[in-house]
């Protein structure tokens, strides 16, 4: 992998918390898995960076080199890899997101029932 | 581009030859699967270790020729 791509993900992931490649914006993206995830953090009122990957083709393959996994998107927390699409949605439907969230001191909206 | 069933099988089977595979066809177009794996293999394993441990047995293929496969891996109970 190009090291400035490297660079570029290991800077994004020690400025943010909580980083989602993801294919489109969070407002607008482009892919359904995305914004599966989106929607996630978005219900439980988590912060999180969007980061494109459509927008930069050598981001798009840097980040699936970087964490060993081949699709996107991918959900960073306090710059460790948590998931795709799956395990986040795994994750949240168990509650255990939400612990990991908590545990990695991120705030999270109380689940409401 | 679309992969069949049973060749997504024959995959996971060659690398955890133990495993249970489910394979949903979910549109029936080839293309949008949802797998489940149980094998022995996966215990003691984090799940994104589990779903890399596939996505290995599927040799590049998952994100190219695989589009959209929904994956949930166990290990027997």
């Amino acid at each position: 992998m190009d090291a400035t791509v490297s660079d570029r993900i290991k800077s994004d992931l020690s400025a943010n918390d909580v980083v989602l490649f993801m294919k489109g914006s969070p407002v607008f993206p482009q892919c359904g898995f995305s914004a599966a995830v989106v929607q996630v953090l978005t219900h439980l009122g988590v912060k999180f960076k969007g980061i494109d990957i459509l927008q930069d083709p050598s981001l798009r393959q840097g980040i699936k080199e970087f964490s060993n996994w081949p699709t996107i998107p991918q959900l960073y927390v306090k710059g460790e890899f948590v998931g795709g699409c799956d395990i986040v949605r795994e994750m949240f439907e168990s509650g255990e997101l939400q612990t990991l969230l908590q545990d990695k001191g991120i705030s999270v909206k109380a689940a409401a029932g | 581009m679309a992969m069949p069933a049973a060749e997504i099988e024959r995959l996971i089977r060659e690398a955890l030859p133990d495993a249970k595979v489910t394979i949903d066809d979910l549109r029936g177009d080839g293309d949008h699967y949802a797998a489940h794996v149980v094998s022995a293999s996966f215990k003691g394993k984090t799940r994104v270790q589990q779903h890399q441990m596939v996505y290995q047995a599927l040799k590049g293929r998952m994100g190219n020729e695989l589009h959209a496969m929904a994956l949930q891996t166990s290990a027997p109970e």
